[in-house]
């Protein structure tokens, strides 16, 4: 630990706010509170403004971000994010609002949530959207709510949902939140689902199956067709997880591909910052029959007046105490408004381009089990590295070393030694060369040195921290 | 204006290299029936300028409190929120990060994270603190099932005195485990401890208190604490508000087994309902910490010795455990945290306290002269900074009066269908004028 503790720069009686002296007559508190008045003090830090301000500086330069370089998480979608939609985040009209305020009041925020509601549908191909859910899995939930709540009104009590072995952490864990029993299915040697064990898995006791396409390998599901055609055919529904949204923007909807309900993500495709793991904002799409059970309140027009409405008749009801993650959608707005239709396409050509390169440059020198053309994202496997005694693991840490961070690892959990790779439109050729040279170099260490790579990282402010200490003696606060 | 660096030339390049020639045979695996041919019906992408000037023309449609003067609560405060925490989290290595997996890269937020367990801890008197939640509500709302799963039990004791809200998104993820859910009434603006008494049984999973609860009122904490002894497996899940903890006693010494609550407050602006955070505190318990959902940040030490930090004890999360998780967290409110962190070691030992002790006077100020004022009935007896008013006079109307002199009159309890009134908050940032006058204008309003 290079920075310590804030606490351990207390220095007792300094302080680091300052307020207005009261200017009301002071209550008695003892009278009024009686026993509920705090006995002990808060052993809170006692520190100035400059404590809090060099503490925090000195972490965050022990930090990287997207602003520090490549970011290529598979899955994550780390692109650049905007200043300039930060800026309008911090508009204070837009922004100093309290959400009981009545509608008339925020024409101007409604009508911003509606238009992103609008983009949002007609980039994915759907009839209704609700932008309460605040984070991914939060919207996976929201639209299983929403699949459990049809069926309930159908009198057709179905009980479990089909997910892929490829498929993201969340979705299975959404799924048992929902109240579903989860269905796991085997990709096929194309690491696709395979249409014969989907038919065998289907019947009428399944809601629906949740997935994503291009799957989380970036290959694009071409049966699709069939695949829904084998769900709906048993009155099942399908569920997009819209992680991978950057790959098909301008060329495909999930709408179209007759996906029945979906959540996107803003922190990903539509480039709000992750914060270091939130907030996010998911929200969800409908095609218009699922309309009906939306959690509510519903944004609605009416004439030349955006609104609230209430009406929960059919509502699965309530997931966010509020309206969901609003100046998320400020920036995703933000962000839809300046790219513009056109410029939406043209940032999945990119992302797709970029990925295309990174792995025609890697593929001869890192194992690619799955060898069909990919869009936005692709998974290499580190076993022929793993065979000189080097795991991904340790090609990840060595990445740190070169300041560059790793993609994800160990996942999708259908690759052995799995490095997934998902550039983003942003960066740039001379970027993209300097990770495929990093690569490329890591694994020439490998051959050469091979204790180096498994020690590794080396420069960083820690080195390989003790993650079974970690867990074995928990060390959770101060 | 879009965010792509490279130029066509360099495209060209890549497309070589790849071995294609046009970027359409990229996508030339996705079958016809489901292209999508036609150009996307949202409008073609502006500049800076214009993007800021829509923006402004959008803004100048709304009524915000640079304008209004805000007596609103209701679970959403107007505190002061120090300078430093927009500068800090302004630190691109914090905002642009992703979640910490590459802990070795990310000490930054891990040891930020940390140092936010410890402080919630510190405030709620708990011993494990995770890293946060969505929100205040879903905070109490995976609270409530992780009851269910410690105690095996299904029933589930809510009060009213709850934030409406926060019943119903309890409610929307109960519903889905098969909870049964138990409404107790209100006497007064509190709970009635006897329907809790007659309520609680060996069945019981959690009975769930609200400290200050949605009315602003302080529950009786040392008698449901007694009445917990009736159940061997129920849970007390405390709400709490952590401003009020400032000045209030923690819930660990009211023998909380859980505590939640809307981190927005600390130092978290209002951002018409978010993104706030929610926070989840539990007692130094390994069984229960088995359960917990959401990311916890723990110390540990690396190959040389060097102490450092990493995501821990992650076999109950998603990404492991799947459909066996105890959440499907995954993104939580990890800058929201970072803001609540700064805060609360910016406002520290003194501040938080002072906070807490400025919005009481000030509210019980603005409570002890409507009082005095006809036709105007104050339902508590005691309270925190929030409190219920009641009057013959249309709350629509009222508002609508105090809107045109530029006040936020409080929250009109209508629109939850169960109370009628007003709900109004008063925290540090009122001072004594606007009191005054607000005052006057109620008056005015009601009587006038």
């Amino acid at each position: 630990m290079d920075e310590k503790l804030i606490k351990d720069y207390s220095s007792p009686g300094r302080k680091g706010y300052s307020l207005p002296p009261l200017d009301v007559p002071e209550k008695d508190l003892n009278a009024g509170l009686g026993n509920y008045l705090r006995e002990e003090p808060l052993a809170l830090p006692e520190v100035s403004e400059v404590d809090v301000v060099r503490h925090y500086t000195a972490l965050s330069e022990m930090n990287y971000g997207v602003d520090s370089g490549i970011y290529p998480l598979g899955s994550c979608t780390m692109k650049y994010n905007p200043k300039r939609n930060e800026d309008l985040a911090r508009i204070p009209e837009l922004t100093q609002l309290h959400p009981y305020q009545k509608d008339d009041q925020l024409q101007g925020s409604l009508e911003i949530l509606h238009d992103l509601k609008n983009y949002l549908a007609e980039v994915s191909g759907m009839d209704a959207v609700t932008l309460q859910p605040a984070s991914g899995s939060h919207g996976e939930f929201v639209g299983l709510m929403i699949i459990r709540k049809y069926f309930e009104d159908q009198g057709d009590l179905r009980k479990k949902v089909i997910v892929p072995d490829s498929a993201h952490g969340t979705n299975p864990a959404s799924a048992a939140m929902a109240g579903f029993d989860v269905i796991e299915i085997k990709s096929n040697e194309r690491g696709m689902v395979d249409p014969a064990a989907l038919r065998e898995a289907m019947n009428e006791e399944v809601a629906a199956l949740m997935l994503t396409n291009p799957s989380t390998l970036g290959i694009f599901e071409k049966d699709i067709l069939e695949i829904a055609d084998i769900v709906h055919e048993k009155g099942g529904l399908l569920y997009y997880d819209g992680a991978n949204m950057n790959a098909v923007m301008g060329y495909v909807r999930p709408g179209d591909m007759n996906f029945d309900v979906l959540h996107f993500n803003l922190h990903k495709t539509f480039s709000t910052p992750h914060g270091g793991g939130g907030p996010g904002s998911g929200p969800v799409g409908v095609k218009e029959f699922l309309a009906p059970y939306l959690p509510y309140p519903v944004l609605s027009k009416s004439e030349d007046k955006y609104f609230w409405d209430y009406a929960k008749e059919k509502s699965i009801g309530k997931v966010h105490s509020f309206y969901g993650n609003y100046a998320v959608m400020l920036r995703a707005w933000a962000y839809m408004v300046t790219v513009g239709g056109p410029g939406l396409k043209k940032t999945t050509e990119n992302a797709v381009i970029n990925a295309n390169y990174l792995k025609t440059k890697l593929k001869e020198t890192f194992e690619l089990p799955y060898g069909e053309d990919s869009l936005h994202e692709f998974v290499l496997s580190g076993s022929k590295q793993k065979k000189e005694g080097v795991s991904t693991l340790n090609i990840a840490k060595r990445l740190l070393d070169y300041d560059q961070y790793a993609p994800t690892i160990y996942f999708p959990l259908v690759v052995k030694e799995a490095l997934m790779i998902e550039p983003t439109e942003t960066e740039n050729i001379e970027t993209l060369d300097r990770f495929i040279e990093t690569m490329l170099n890591i694994a020439r260490e490998i051959n050469e040195d091979p204790e180096m790579v498994k020690n590794s990282p080396h420069t960083t402010v820690v080195r390989r921290l003790d993650e079974s200490q970690a867990a074995r003696e928990p060390d959770l606060c101060w | 204006m879009d965010y792509i660096s490279n130029t066509d030339q360099e495209r060209k390049e890549m497309l070589a290299a790849i071995g294609v020639e046009a970027v359409e045979e990229l996508f030339s695996m996705i079958p016809e029936e489901v292209s999508f041919n036609r150009p996307l019906n949202i409008p073609e992408g502006i500049s800076e300028l214009e993007l800021i000037r829509n923006a402004q023309k959008k803004a100048a449609k709304n009524k915000s409190m640079t304008e209004l003067c805000s007596f609103m609560g209701a679970g959403a405060y107007e505190h002061y929120v120090p300078s430093i925490i927009d500068h800090l989290i302004s630190r691109s290595e914090f905002y642009t990060a992703y979640t910490p997996y590459q802990a070795e890269l990310s000490q930054g937020t891990l040891e930020a994270i940390y140092e936010y367990q410890s402080m919630i801890c510190e405030i709620t008197g708990m011993g494990i603190a995770n890293a946060s939640m969505l929100d205040g509500g879903s905070a109490a709302a995976e609270a409530v099932l992780m009851a269910a799963r410690i105690s095996r039990k299904k029933k589930i004791l809510l009060p009213d005195s709850i934030h409406p809200a926060y019943r119903e998104v309890i409610k929307t993820y109960g519903v889905n485990q098969e909870l049964d859910f138990k409404e107790i009434s209100l006497t007064g603006s509190k709970l009635d401890l006897d329907e809790l008494a007659e309520n609680l049984d060996n069945q019981t999973a959690a009975v769930v208190v609200q400290y200050p609860n949605f009315y602003g009122s302080i529950e009786e904490m040392e008698k449901i604490q007694e009445l917990m002894k009736k159940s061997k497996k129920a849970l007390l899940i405390v709400i709490a508000n952590p401003i009020s903890l400032g000045l209030l006693k923690p819930p660990a010494e009211f023998g909380a087994d859980i505590v939640v609550g809307e981190g927005q407050s600390l130092g978290n602006g209002l951002n018409y309902g978010g993104p706030y955070l929610g926070f989840m505190a539990i007692k130094d318990d390994r069984r229960h910490l088995r359960q917990l959902p959401g990311r916890i940040v723990g110390g540990t030490s690396d190959v040389d010795g060097k102490k450092g930090f990493v995501l821990t004890l992650q076999t109950r999360e998603q990404h492991i455990r799947r459909e066996k998780a105890t959440s499907n967290i995954c993104s939580n409110e990890a800058l929201n945290a970072l803001m609540a962190t700064i805060y609360l070691a910016t406002m520290g030992r003194e501040g938080l306290k002072e906070v807490a002790a400025q919005s009481y006077h000030k509210a019980h100020y603005l409570a002890d002269k409507l009082e005095k004022l006809d036709g105007i009935e104050i339902v508590n007896d005691d309270f925190f900074h929030e409190f219920w008013l009641k009057t013959e006079k249309p709350i629509t109307e009222i508002s609508d009066k105090l809107l045109e002199k530029g006040y936020l009159a409080g929250v009109d309890l209508a629109q939850f269908g169960e109370e009628e009134g007003l709900l109004l908050a008063v925290t540090e940032m009122r001072h004594k004028d606007e009191i005054d006058n607000f005052v006057k204008e109620l008056e005015v309003a009601i009587n006038g």
